[in-house]
């Protein structure tokens, strides 16, 4: 048997139009943890489609060899009974049945007469749970557990399949990084156990830590392969090999111009809607005009809340605390009344919350500042389509025309789709929640430059963010915030990472005590 | 730079908007050929115009709530029990006509804050809003009407949908009158696309090219002047006409042109983006739903008028010709997506099948059957389409 569990061989793949996939070769040796990097739309995820049966054999080109032999997968339930399981990023698990439920659904445990053998399902569940090192009740319904631990019950469902090879697509782009460690963890631990894992990542330091080699895809072509215990494999040859050039500047450089303060936050305290605790504990904040302020925090600890909040108090209840704008305390009590007080909200999950995707641009992009270009109710639509074209051009919008669909457009352009929206308000504070998240490198740097020259322009803009380097890179002052509180305010020369994770960690002293 | 589009594009483009007129083409032609153009004579058109009427008015209403990703199923009782009080007060009551339309519109508008307010502020689902109201309102029917029929209206109440426009400026043998307003009406029509197509050029967008421009219009003046020769050699402009007229195209530019139009289709296409960008939710489909009591109880006003009665069953399953109609002219039955013209046409459509059967002296039974299988069909289409497309969510 060949040292390879899997070859992909010059797979091409074509859309009406476009060429998906062009000439690409993967080799993935048995037993590796075997990266894939590229930029959003290199065709990483079409790849993956193809090795798993979602296009079936006969749509693309080339030939794919599993386990010595040359397969032919007509549906994914092919590819899975090949022992080829796939995770995708949006996690596939019905949130009201149980544990073992979700880890056995299609597949169920069959006892007498056709009948499910409970005893049994939940037995082998709970086995699985351990195999994932996860020390919760087969019968707790999944919808009560945390991304962190459904991620892991995906890895139990695929285990039960008895996998030999595990593709996870972004498996941590969810993830706080306690319990990305802990993913990382049980990979290593499977390989021990000779299963094989394809990650798909965007984060370049996880993929140094874990991967034992790296494929790099661009443009729908395979780039190279490197093996990642060579010393020069570094995280920044990765990234010059997905993005086709040097990128020795991931953040734009920029001369802070600050002004006098727009925002002040004072005493906000925020309950969760349903439950009975604070999300945000007396916070306080200010933003200076062409300041570009960090919010960092771990997941859960109230980041998204504080700024729902805040945007017309779109997230909790019993909301309490003060909010001075330009000095003069204002009440925000819905979006639009935020929207007029020049605050401004972009979502850090734009499919959800953030775009009508079924919707063409312009109309995104006027959605939230329709006030502005009508009368008396009426929208003249040509000063829409006007200021749809201007900020496609100043965003560098990548589309054939501004009537495209949104959904069709690559997760850097909706982006920027949003931006637009919020940019059109006239906003003076605005708070980007994720901004570059589950968007590639070079759309990043696009996203950090649009920043730049909003400050520039006397804007004030709170980014909040997952990623440390991004706050210490594009920041002029970072806050932590830790259960819901802020534990820390630093000028971003006195921040390091391990300074901000030390504050972003904090409890409160009165917690340990209760 | 300008790209001219060919007619295959222009096709292919918008098949799924396109598709609904050609199909409608198709039905008409296929049931003129079976009736021996009896479906096309002057009277059966004049006649399917006030036939369909009362349901194109309650499709009008009903896009709107579709798109914003509701369903209305209360609609035929609101046109019962609207008739039935409009039916008090002129019949039993002696009052006159107006009277009667005034209190009618007053209930349907009452009806429909009231429907609003449980789905927009209390925020239960509106099929069970309006489920609850289809018996509510069907009950109050009963009520108002104390179990019997009430009749007659007499004139002139029965005028407004059993009235013509005729004879105004005399003519031989077709009323010249008729030709005259559809003729504004074409040159309106002309005048308008030439607008647009002039702003969209301004704006550098794609249009398609001038003789297939010129040939798009010329094909709709004919179609429309020879439908008004057919009105004008009948009995003339129905009153009905003029009135659907005017609600298509105020209510197609409602839908398109106003901020209230778009916030309609922004809570359809995604809710929460939607209320994060300041739009007023609650407010927005309060008045949706205010909205369709008004048209509901219009329709209740045309029905009654052309029954020249009120009944305890009247409206009886009006809902679902006006929801079929949306979803066969393309409205998404996920919300977000839908015109004011696909659902007249999708009415039509159903209009057209429903008279053509009749005309050939199918079963009833059979009509039914057929009518569920179109609806069927042309959902099924949709699914296909959008599959095809790759625009599914």
């Amino acid at each position: 048997m060949s040292s390879n569990i899997l070859e992909m061989r010059s797979i091409t793949k074509t859309f009406p139009g476009v060429k998906a996939l062009q000439d690409v070769t993967l080799e993935v040796q048995r037993g590796e943890i075997h990266a894939i990097c590229g930029e959003n739309g290199a065709g990483k995820s079409t790849l993956m489609k193809v090795l798993s049966g979602v296009y079936p054999h006969g749509t693309y080109e080339g030939d794919i060899v599993f386990d010595g032999e040359v397969v032919s997968f007509g549906s994914i339930n092919d590819s899975e009974h090949k022992g080829i399981v796939i995770i995708h990023q949006e996690l596939a698990l019905v949130p009201y049945m149980s544990v073992a439920e979700n880890i056995f659904l299609g597949n169920e445990q069959r006892g007498t007469g056709g009948l499910i053998d409970w005893n049994k399902t939940n037995a082998e569940a709970a086995k699985l749970l351990a195999r994932v090192g996860l020390d919760e009740n087969p019968v707790t319904p999944v919808g009560q557990l945390g991304v962190g631990k459904q991620q892991l019950i995906e890895i139990a469902k695929a285990l039960s399949k008895e996998v030999k090879l595990l593709i996870l697509d972004e498996p941590t782009a969810a993830l706080n990084d306690s319990d990305s460690e802990h993913l990382l963890d049980l990979l290593r631990h499977l390989k021990g156990q000779g299963i094989t894992s394809i990650m798909i990542s965007h984060k370049l330091n996880e993929i140094a830590e874990i991967a034992d080699r790296t494929t790099i895809i661009r443009d729908g072509r395979t780039i190279e392969t490197i093996d990642m215990s060579r010393p020069e494999s570094t995280q920044d040859r990765i990234i010059k090999g997905m993005v086709g050039r040097d990128l020795e500047h991931r953040y734009p450089e920029r001369t802070p111009n600050i002004g006098p303060e727009v925002l002040r936050v004072e005493n906000w305290t925020v309950w969760h809607p349903t439950q009975d605790r604070k999300v945000v504990d007396d916070a306080s904040f200010t933003v200076r005009a062409g300041e570009v302020v960090g919010i960092a925090g771990l997941m859960g600890a109230g980041r998204t809340e504080l700024a729902m909040s805040l945007f017309g108090r779109s997230y909790g209840r019993n909301i309490s605390g003060q909010i001075f704008k330009r000095g003069e305390p204002v009440q925000m009590r819905t979006v639009s009344e935020a929207i007029a007080h020049g605050i401004a909200y972009a979502t850090e999950d734009r499919k959800k919350y953030g775009l009508n995707l079924i919707e063409d641009i312009k109309r995104n992009v006027s959605a939230a500042g329709l006030h502005k270009m009508s009368r008396r109710g009426w929208v003249n639509g040509n000063e829409e389509l006007k200021v749809a074209e201007e900020y496609r051009a100043s965003l560098n919008i990548k589309t054939p025309s501004v009537l495209a669909v949104v959904g069709k457009l690559s997760g850097g352009n909706q982006q920027k789709v949003v931006l637009s929206k919020w940019i059109y308000t006239d906003a003076d504070v605005l708070i980007l929640d994720e901004p570059t998240r589950g968007i590639d490198v070079g759309a990043k740097y696009e996203i950090y430059t649009i920043i730049n020259r909003l400050v520039a322009a006397g804007k004030a803009v709170i980014v909040i963010s997952s990623e440390l380097p991004e706050l210490l890179g594009i920041s002029d002052r970072v806050y932590t915030l830790a259960f819901g509180r802020i534990t820390g305010q630093l000028p971003v020369q006195d921040a390091t990472q391990e300074r901000l994770m030390e504050l972003m960690t904090m409890e409160k002293e009165t917690d340990k005590v209760q | 730079m300008t790209q001219v589009a060919n007619i295959r594009e222009l096709v292919t483009r918008n098949m799924r908007t396109s598709g609904i007129y050609i199909a409608f083409v198709v039905i008409i032609a296929l049931f003129a050929v079976i009736t021996d153009g009896l479906l096309l004579a002057p009277n059966n058109i004049s006649n399917l115009v006030l036939q369909y009427s009362y349901i194109l008015i309650l499709a009008i209403g009903m896009v709107i709530v579709i798109i914003a990703g509701h369903i209305d199923l209360s609609v035929g009782s609101v046109v019962a029990v609207t008739g039935a009080i409009s039916a008090t007060i002129v019949i039993k009551n002696g009052m006159p006509w107006w009277m009667g339309v005034l209190a009618a519109l007053g209930a349907g508008l009452l009806i429909g804050a009231w429907q609003g307010f449980w789905v927009a502020f209390v925020g239960i689902p509106a099929f069970i809003v309006t489920l609850a109201g289809m018996l509510l309102f069907r009950g109050l029917t009963l009520l108002v009407l104390d179990n019997i029929s009430l009749s007659p209206f007499g004139k002139p109440y029965t005028t407004i949908s059993a009235g013509f426009q005729n004879g105004l400026l005399g003519g031989p043998g077709y009323d010249v009158f008729t030709l005259v307003v559809f003729g504004i009406a074409v040159a309106g029509y002309a005048f308008s696309q030439w607008r647009s197509r002039r702003a969209r050029l301004a704006y550098q967008q794609s249009v398609e090219a001038f003789p297939l421009f010129v040939l798009k219009i010329l094909v709709v003046a004919a179609v429309v002047m020879w439908f008004a020769y057919q009105l004008a050699s009948s009995r003339g402009l129905p009153n009905v006409l003029i009135l659907l007229a005017f609600l298509i195209i105020t209510y197609s530019l409602i839908t398109s042109r106003t901020v209230f139009g778009r916030h309609v289709y922004a809570i359809g296409g995604n809710l929460s983006a939607a209320q994060l960008s300041g739009v007023k939710v609650k407010w927005v489909n309060f008045f949706i739903f205010v909205n369709m009591g008004f048209l509901a109880s219009l329709a209740g006003v045309v029905f009654s008028a052309r029954s020249n009665a009120a009944q305890p069953a009247a409206g009886n399953m009006f809902e679902l010709d006006a929801i079929a109609a949306c979803f066969i002219g393309g409205a998404a039955v996920t919300g977000g997506v839908g015109k004011v013209t696909g659902a007249m046409v999708g009415g039509l459509i159903m209009a057209v099948m429903s008279n053509g059967m009749q005309l050939m002296g199918i079963d009833q039974s059979v009509q039914q059957v057929v009518k569920g299988l179109v609806l069927l069909l042309a959902v099924a289409f949709d699914v296909w389409n959008k599959r095809k497309a790759g625009t599914g969510r």
